[in-house]
């Protein structure tokens, strides 16, 4: 049975204060919190069992190791990639996007075509289009509608023999938008496109399965899903992982080394250069264990209870306008209260102990497109209540009062 | 009046302020009284870089002493801005670039110094001092 207060237990941060207040923590989208489980993996690993991992015969070291390769089957699992190493842990989305970016630097030439979808973070734009300066590919943009939504005919448009890659984020960091990644799969690989999709906002709302989604590509962050900052997932499908040269050189990566040659590790070693973030790894699936005990199936049914309640309340709010209308949205909400700057809403609802994102959210193409300099976003997740609902109607109540 | 008293005197009218909502209800009522910048002034080139609402800022040398004006396109800055200029407008580059920013913690905006903080009020005094450090050396 899902029991929000029973939940809430589990995220020691929410007892706080903030200016006097009690925290109300609506910037999930920007990270989410940490419960006492995996606080708890952290501190067991710092206190127990800290060693390098992969190298030693010590039985610290095999410890470690075995606890960070089972982290890395708790991922494979929770994604269903169909081999452990398809799964590349990695510094984060960020980093799994330039890892693919690089690799995809000696597969194009000039005249192939990357597309990338007009609603992504600038994470998902400037690797692309330093990909393309590099390789003399051009990039287009599959263009959206005023409610944020994808349109779908103009990419079959874009469509040809000539693109070589699609990104796309599974949802939008500043609008919330589902997009129907599915779809944008099969008509890539029918013209033979490779597709990435960013999960970053998707994976603390949905459970992706990478064989039944047939993607090639897909990256998350582990910070987004109630994991530590610094660690992400890069999936791959094994071909492609094959075909992408290493993107950094180090340690742990190589198979042997001498002055003439070095013969790389197999797959997953050969992109993870380096000692890797050991603790980190072992968090991730902490993480994923205590979402998957909760269950996203009623996490979704949970938040998306929270998003219509939110949605129909801040509305009822005079000259307040919501960005990003999608039929198939998640639990973020983009507004501005008309003649106000959100940087100003921002501010006096941190005063009183609410915190949300103000800003162009790093997707400022979007903002251009709707003529705005930002907007204020409240991004729920499963622990936030109906209550801190009301604490934000209220708050943004107040704040217009005192701005008006 | 000097610069110090000035300051002084903006930390007494926050100090009679029992809580923050009165303290940002001041101060967005000095961001509305702000004199607004002369429109050929709110180019690119007086932009503010690393706020998230947009500040411009002008300086000009009358008499030996700056004037600045300054804009923004939030109100909650535009009051900051507002403190900022009572405090170095109309004085002396050398007592500007001498002048202590202290007073900014005492009145409650501690919390805005802060290099998290998107609306620039470190580059906003940055700003103001570098454009006293040019009149000064122009005067010399």
């Amino acid at each position: 049975m899902f029991n929000v207060e029973k939940i809430r237990k589990d995220f020691p941060i929410l007892q706080r204060e903030v200016n006097g207040k009690a925290l109300i923590y609506l910037d999930n989208a920007a990270t989410s919190q940490t419960p006492q489980q995996v606080i708890d993996a952290i501190v067991d690993y710092y206190t127990h069992y800290n060693a390098n991992i992969h190298r030693g015969v010590h039985t610290l070291s095999q410890e470690a190791t075995d606890k960070y390769e089972a982290a890395r089957l708790t991922v494979q699992k929770h994604f269903n990639a169909k081999e452990a190493h398809e799964i590349i842990l990695t510094a984060g989305t960020t980093h799994g996007i330039n890892l693919v970016a690089h690799g995809f630097a000696s597969i194009l030439t000039k005249g192939d075509e990357v597309l990338v979808s007009a609603l992504e973070h600038h994470s998902n734009i400037v690797p692309w289009q330093m990909l393309c300066e590099k390789t003399g590919a051009t990039l287009k943009v599959i263009p959206m509608n005023t409610d944020g939504e994808l349109i779908m005919a103009d990419y079959n448009q874009l469509l040809s023999e000539k693109t070589k890659l699609v990104f796309v984020n599974h949802i939008s960091n500043a609008l919330g938008t589902i997009n129907p990644i599915e779809e944008i799969i099969t008509k890539a690989h029918q013209v033979g496109a490779a597709v990435l999709v960013d999960g970053a906002q998707a994976c603390p709302h949905i459970k992706a399965d990478m064989q039944a989604l047939d993607v090639d590509f897909y990256v998350v962050s582990a910070h987004k899903m109630c994991g530590p900052t610094g660690v992400g997932m890069l999936y791959g499908k094994e071909e492609w992982l094959n075909k992408l040269p290493p993107y950094q050189g180090g340690g742990e990566m190589i198979a042997e080394v001498s002055f003439e040659k070095t013969t790389y590790a197999g797959l997953p070693h050969k992109f993870e250069a380096g000692t890797p973030n050991i603790c980190g790894g072992i968090a991730f699936g902490a993480a994923i264990d205590y979402m998957n005990t909760i269950g996203f199936e009623a996490i979704d049914k949970y938040e998306h209870e929270l998003l219509e309640y939110a949605t129909a309340e801040l509305l009822k709010i005079e000259n307040l306008k919501i960005f990003g209308t999608a039929k198939n949205k998640t639990s973020v909400i983009s507004f501005n209260l008309e003649g106000i700057h959100p940087y100003d809403i921002g501010t006096l609802l941190d005063k009183m102990g609410i915190a949300v994102r103000t800003g162009h959210h790093c997707a400022q193409p979007i903002m251009s497109f709707f003529n705005i300099p930002g907007t204020v976003r409240a991004s729920f997740a499963f622990y936030n209540t109906k209550a801190e609902v009301d604490a934000l109607v209220s708050g943004v109540k107040t704040a217009q009062r005192m701005l008006a | 009046m000097q610069i110090e008293e000035i300051q002084n005197e903006i930390i007494d009218e926050f100090s009679m302020f029992d809580d923050w909502q009165e303290r940002y209800q001041y101060m967005i009522d000095l961001g509305k009284s702000l004199p607004l910048i002369d429109a050929q002034y709110k180019t690119d080139n007086n932009l503010i870089k690393g706020c998230q609402s947009k500040v411009w800022v002008h300086a000009d040398l009358v008499d030996n002493k700056i004037i600045f004006t300054a804009d923004s396109d939030a109100i909650i800055t535009k009051g900051i801005i507002a403190i900022l200029i009572r405090s170095f407008s109309n004085q002396e580059p050398k007592n500007i670039i001498s002048a202590k920013t202290d007073f900014i913690d005492e009145i409650g905006l501690k919390d805005h110094l802060s290099p998290t903080r998107a609306n620039g009020l470190v580059s906003m005094i940055k700003q103001i001092k570098m454009y006293a450090i040019a009149y000064q050396t122009q005067l010399n």
